[in-house]
């Protein structure tokens, strides 16, 4: 039992992580339908920026709690910079060609990201002190002692926090409007007087911001990060997606989560080696049941 | 062109190198090294203003041309030259290209070198006419392609060291496992739309390489499998000195010895196979379950009421399209005579899409022009080994904004019954 709850909590911050990357797939899915490749790697971007603003900042001796928010912010205003720049040079030349040409694009973006950070940066793994240290300990007098250290509690209420102002920008501001209207019919919008090129522009700032967030928690949770970690949590993060159906933002947070969740356990109860393979096992044995993922609208065919 | 336009066009300039300097800055700029026990950082300033410096000249110069109205004279001179070949043209095309490709190995300039890239771009080519079945023609796209390449190079190295059975032996045996592993995954994804079966085949190209990585007893793990048995000439080694009772190559033709025999012999081998990958999706092409394919790709509903069943043609090309999959796997077992995980990431499945796509999705000719154009793009890159991936990316990027349905963009259904759609 206390294994399990253990279990849980490294679950449920797993899940965290992969639920914000999972916002930026399925925003961009939601509003220009491609699965934007290069998403995995922004985040792995963001976990360098936010990696060398570290140190930087670990060498000035400010406050932990003022380094947090400083590397947040750097990492958010960085990686918006990146994922603003390969939506304007990838994907923006291709609106309105043929389906799988954006796909191609992102590929290539994808590739080109990950030897550009192995030129620039090195290919060897980077290793980062850890910041945090203890937690909070329960079920001392059983064997097992659960342990939900203080990061994992920064990550968890981190994500609820974003998640708060984002669902807030989604449901209840103006821009959130023209970003659901711009899924729902572009040209209409268009004729609306909304800036559809403007409007997709900001939703890569912020898939990209969030994505750059998980990337800083990446670099806390594990405490090192190589130019490759882009690749795997990316595609767990689009199961995540496809798993609470795509398109849909709750729906990739629940994804996120379950995935996370899935993984740990699997981790934890199976076999250790075999813990990617579950994530995708899963997502094929979800499909079939449930082609749209649990949150996803129903996809309706007509001649 | 008036001031006004210049100092729009610089000013847009060095928006442009604001940008550059927040992308490149961190990640160039602040390069971090690992000395000792922390991580120190080391700053290069010089590259990054040089990079920026780059791309607000860029910028500049682009914006200057595109005032003009001259845009980008290569780019439009080169589509329209790819746009005017036709189908019969392609055939004039083939033609001299498979005559070039049979003589290559004899022409005087060509070396080691040149053969070993011109098999791998052979290989490739098979590769791509084989998913050009999956994609091309019945409109799956299918990015864990790679996964039946590993199964074929896998079942043919572990079959021929464990039976010491013989490459022709292997090799249909290897097709037919990897076309097994096609039906095993096509059966429960092939009802779904296009990007969900995108994922899953790529989730399943991982399986396959994680099984691989772990499944010790079987597949040795991350060490992979040495001394596969190379290829003989049908029962004739290829060895310097044969065993007792044995006679080589060079002994039997009464040749001076040389290890360009055997990599000659690879060279022909894989043409062939290429060919008859080739061959084979030409004359499908005309069947009914090709034109079922075809008819499938176009509209899945207008089949569906036509009594087509879509799960069991889209079946039929998943499995095929696996077992020319698996022969180029054993092709590829045969020839380095040592697998291991390592050559069948993700990157091997994210090629062989790309060449079938940027060659134009259903095109046999264009696959030939996008495998020798991506390979011998990293190839001309090889002695900047850092570079040639972002080269090739970089490609792949070029090639679908100027180009977004490939270089011979010709996808034509085989057949029409009204004169042409569009």
């Amino acid at each position: 039992m206390e294994y399990f709850i253990q279990q849980l909590v490294n679950g449920i911050t797993l899940g965290s992580i992969y639920g914000l990357i999972a916002i930026g797939y399925t925003m961009v899915y939601g509003i220009i339908g491609m699965i934007n490749f290069a998403h995995g790697d922004i985040f792995m971007i963001g976990a360098f920026v936010a990696l060398i603003s570290f140190i930087i900042f670990g060498l000035t001796g400010v406050a932990l709690p003022i380094i947090l928010l400083l590397v947040l912010l750097i990492a958010m205003l960085f990686t918006a910079c990146y994922g603003w720049t390969v939506e304007k040079l990838a994907y923006k030349p291709l609106r309105g060609s043929f389906r799988l040409a954006p796909l191609i694009s992102a590929l290539g973006m994808s590739i080109v990201l990950q030897n550009y950070v192995q030129v620039s940066q090195g290919a060897r793994v980077k290793p980062m002190q850890p910041l945090f240290s203890g937690g909070l300990e329960f079920f001392k007098n059983s064997e097992f002692i659960v342990t939900v250290s203080y990061l994992q509690i920064f990550i968890v209420v981190l994500t609820i926090i974003l998640m708060g102002i984002f669902t807030y920008l989604i449901t209840k501001t103006d821009l959130g409007r023209a970003q659901r209207a711009c899924e729902q019919d572009r040209t209409m919008t268009a004729l609306l007087g909304i800036n559809v090129d403007r409007t997709i522009s900001i939703t890569f700032i912020i898939g990209s911001s969030l994505a750059s967030v998980a990337g800083m928690m990446f670099v806390l949770y594990y405490g090192v990060i190589d130019f490759y970690i882009g690749f795997l949590a990316g595609i767990k993060a689009f199961t995540a997606a496809v798993l609470g159906g795509i398109g849909s933002l709750p729906g990739a947070m629940l994804g996120g989560l379950l995935i996370g969740l899935i993984e740990t356990f699997w981790a934890g109860y199976v076999s250790l080696e075999y813990k990617d393979v579950a994530a995708f096992s899963v997502l094929i044995v979800v499909l079939i049941f449930f082609p749209t993922g649990f949150l996803g609208k129903p996809d309706i065919e007509k001649v | 062109m008036g001031k006004q336009d210049i100092i729009k066009s610089l000013k847009d300039s060095l928006f442009t190198g604001l940008i550059a300097l927040a992308l490149f800055g961190p990640i160039v700029g602040l390069r971090t090294v690992s000395k000792g026990e922390g991580l120190f950082i080391t700053p290069q300033w010089g590259v990054v203003f040089l990079l920026v410096g780059l791309c607000i000249l860029g910028r500049f110069l682009i914006n200057i041309n595109s005032a003009r109205r001259t845009e980008f004279k290569i780019f439009s001179t080169l589509s329209s030259k790819f746009s005017s070949i036709t189908e019969d043209k392609a055939k004039h095309f083939a033609i001299t290209g498979i005559l070039f490709a049979v003589v290559f190995p004899f022409l005087p300039f060509t070396d080691r070198y040149f053969m070993d890239v011109a098999i791998m771009i052979l290989t490739y080519i098979m590769l791509g006419w084989g998913l050009n079945i999956v994609v091309g023609l019945a409109g799956l796209l299918d990015l864990g392609y790679v996964a039946f390449y590993a199964v074929g190079a896998y079942s043919y190295a572990l079959i021929a060291t464990t039976f010491g059975w013989s490459f022709w032996i292997c090799l249909p045996l290897a097709g037919v496992f990897a076309a097994f592993f096609g039906i095993l995954l096509g059966f429960p994804v092939l009802r779904l739309r296009g990007d969900y079966l995108a994922i899953v085949t790529l989730g399943f190209g991982e399986i396959i390489r994680i099984i691989l990585i772990n499944w010790y007893e079987v597949t040795n793990g991350p060490d992979g499998i040495t001394g596969i048995p190379r290829p003989s000439f049908f029962g004739l080694p290829f060895k310097r000195s044969p065993d007792e009772g044995e006679t080589s190559f060079h002994l039997f033709f009464n040749l001076e010895y040389s290890t360009m025999h055997r990599i000659i012999f690879l060279y022909y081998l894989i043409l062939v196979l290429a060919l008859i990958t080739n061959y084979f999706t030409l004359k499908i092409r005309k069947l009914p379950v090709g034109r079922a394919w075809e008819a499938l790709r176009e509209d899945e509903i207008a089949c569906k009421s036509l009594g087509v069943n879509p799960t069991n043609t889209k079946l039929t090309a998943f499995a095929i399209g696996a077992m020319f999959g698996g022969f180029a796997g054993s092709f590829f077992a045969t020839r380095q005579a040592f697998i291991s995980p390592e050559s069948f990431t993700f990157i091997e499945s994210a090629i062989i899409v790309a060449i079938v796509v940027l060659g134009g999705m259903g095109s046999q000719t264009g696959v030939v022009l996008a495998s020798i154009f991506l390979i011998g793009i990293t190839e001309m890159f090889r002695d900047l080994e850092q570079f040639r991936m972002i080269a090739f990316g970089g490609a792949m990027v070029l090639i679908m904004v100027f180009k977004p349905k490939g270089i011979l963009a010709n996808r034509k259904p085989t057949i029409l019954m009204h004169g042409d759609k569009k």
